[in-house]
């Protein structure tokens, strides 16, 4: 018989790191990922992911530390995928063709390349899957600093963003830098999924960004609400995730505990799964010719 | 985002004027478009189109679909540059401050069900969705979205979702955004297109009012000038990259059309409606 919460989670260095660095993560990601749902930018989140795995396992390679290598890379990514125009059709068809495989090639080289030097099989699994449990402390400090930063960024664009995403076209013509905000808000959506990758994974940052907002957009009615919501969807699913994974250490095959990216995916999944089962009941109708059709005639 | 806004209201209850028909208000122009031509990709869309707007005036763009109407529109909000001509409010050539004198209600807006703003926010957004931060809640804000939706009588489904609001609600709120800012011209592009009858004519009948009320010029484009003749006080018909201004009866004639449109066009009246059609 073991508990959800087995006895010396709290105390173990490494768990509190990783509870901390979660909720960040979960934080950044989940009030950007709204943004991300409804600009329909869901596609340059995951693009985002695919480079900054070049990045982190490029870093990897030279023994530098991984954050910075995702980071870079996905700020480099954000700028590329501008110059490319990922939100047109062709522009996407290219860029998923030629520069995401370009990216994920080199990624390949690098860990083969690594896991040569090393001989550590692991070592690749970390890159790619995240390693919430083995953050240094010395990163933790600079994992906040960027979360902050990119928050407080979205923050400051939040009715710009909001506007556009309405329509460019009424933007513009109120004298909005479309372009501008839009390169802003794609850097910043980098620095959220690079934190996200040293956490979960690169491969697995979108679920992460897309999943909480996507059931917090179901539930709420206002921005406000859906940012809050998606940030705590996302704190929930990691910090359980966590937990899980703590446990399943006694879970077969014994000794080995599960990945803590697989607990969080899965739950992010059962959340957003659990808005359809009931969906809430809305304080006010959601159009008059609603109660209309339910009146008797 | 250099812009900036002013908040100088319209008087709301001044008289209305009465004004008998096809004369114009003695009002100056609010809105001048002097011999404006508009080339894109190397073709000329629109040519020499001369027409003024005066406070309260409800003026129909009308033209088959394709003739520019919506560039005209563009051009007025300073997103096409023109090759031509200039465009004057109150005299001046447009820049970011007397822009804010324009609302505008852009055409074929699809609100995805999704979008996390209930009618109210959308509305807030045009006191200030343009600026960066973010704005605290206050009873002013509040009361000031609150007019605005009752102006647009949207005021029942302010906290609904406005994805989920029918094509004539969704118009209407966005009439209440264009309007929180106490725009002296309101500028709408195809704002009745996929609308049913019974929301067109809601919809035309808000507008007449804000004209007429509260004196605010209303440009508005449509592909049919039907269901605008008991509003409109004047007409640009746009065709062939050429427009002609007048009062509707002026403007809207078998020659006056088939001068404009370079071919041979009947204009016949049915029980007070009009129909443009081809000709042999």
């Amino acid at each position: 018989m073991h508990y959800l919460f087995e006895p010396g989670l709290f105390g173990s260095g490494p768990v509190r790191t990783a509870l901390l660095v979660g909720a960040v993560v979960a934080i950044t990601s989940g009030v950007i990922g709204v943004f991300t749902v409804i600009r329909g930018q869901s596609f340059a989140g995951h693009a985002l992911a695919d480079v900054s795995l070049t990045g982190g396992s490029g870093a990897f390679l030279i023994g530098f530390n991984q954050f910075w290598g995702f980071l870079i890379a996905g700020i480099v990514a954000a700028g590329l995928m501008e110059g490319i125009g990922v939100q047109r059709r062709r522009g996407r068809d290219v860029a998923t063709g030629v520069v995401l495989g370009a990216g994920l090639g080199a990624a390949a080289l690098f860990l083969y390349l690594a896991t040569q030097q090393t001989s550590t099989t692991g070592a690749s699994f970390t890159v790619l899957f995240g390693s919430i449990f083995v953050i240094s402390p010395d990163t933790v400090p600079a994992l906040i600093a960027a979360g902050v930063v990119a928050l407080v960024v979205v923050a400051v664009l939040t009715r710009v963003l909001l506007l556009t995403s309405i329509s460019p076209d009424l933007a513009r013509a109120r004298g909005v830098h479309v372009r501008t905000v839009g390169i802003i808000y794609l850097a910043a959506l980098a620095v959220s999924v690079s934190l996200t990758a040293v956490a979960i994974g690169a491969v697995l940052s979108t679920a992460l960004l897309i999943g909480p907002s996507a059931t917090a957009l179901r539930i709420t009615r206002s921005p406000g609400w859906a940012m809050a919501a998606s940030a705590l969807t996302g704190i929930a699913a990691t910090w359980l995730g966590i937990v899980l994974a703590y446990d399943s250490y006694y879970w077969p095959p014994y000794g080995h505990g599960w990945p803590v990216s697989f607990f969080v995916v899965a739950l992010v999944l059962v959340g957003y799964l659990l808005t359809y089962v009931k969906r809430p009941r809305r304080l006010a109708p959601r159009s008059p010719h609603e109660g209309a059709e339910c009146s008797p005639a | 985002m250099g812009s900036t806004m002013t908040n100088e209201a319209a008087p709301r209850s001044a008289a209305a004027q009465a004004t008998p028909p096809g004369a114009r208000s003695t009002e100056p122009d609010l809105l001048t478009l002097d011999n404006i031509g508009v080339r894109l990709g190397g073709r000329q869309v629109l040519s020499d189109v001369t027409f003024s707007l005066r406070k309260g005036e409800f003026t129909g763009v009308i033209g088959p679909n394709g003739a520019g109407k919506t560039t005209l529109l563009r051009v007025i909000l300073g997103l096409i540059e023109p090759s031509g001509g200039q465009v004057l409010i109150d005299g001046q050539p447009v820049n970011s401050k007397n822009k804010a004198a324009i609302g505008y209600v852009p055409q074929k807006l699809v609100i995805d069900p999704d979008m996390p703003l209930r009618a109210r926010d959308v509305v807030a957004l045009g006191i200030d969705g343009h600026r960066l931060g973010f704005a605290l809640p206050s009873r002013q804000r509040r009361e000031m979205i609150e007019a605005a939706l009752d102006d647009v009588g949207a005021a029942r489904y302010a906290n609904a979702r406005v994805g989920e609001l029918s094509g004539g609600e969704q118009q209407r709120v966005l009439i209440a955004h264009a309007l929180i800012s106490r725009p002296k011209l309101l500028l709408l592009d195809e704002p009745l297109a996929n609308l049913d009858i019974s929301s067109e004519q809601e919809i035309v009948a808000v507008l007449g009012r804000l004209a007429r009320e509260q004196k605010i010029a209303i440009l508005l484009s449509a592909h049919d000038m039907n269901p605008l003749l008991g509003v409109m006080d004047r007409i640009v018909y746009v065709a062939n990259g050429r427009a002609a201004t007048g009062s509707t009866d002026e403007v809207v004639t078998s020659e006056g059309l088939t001068r404009l449109y370079g071919h041979q066009v009947d204009v016949v009246r049915v029980q007070n409606r009009v129909l443009v059609v081809a000709g042999e």
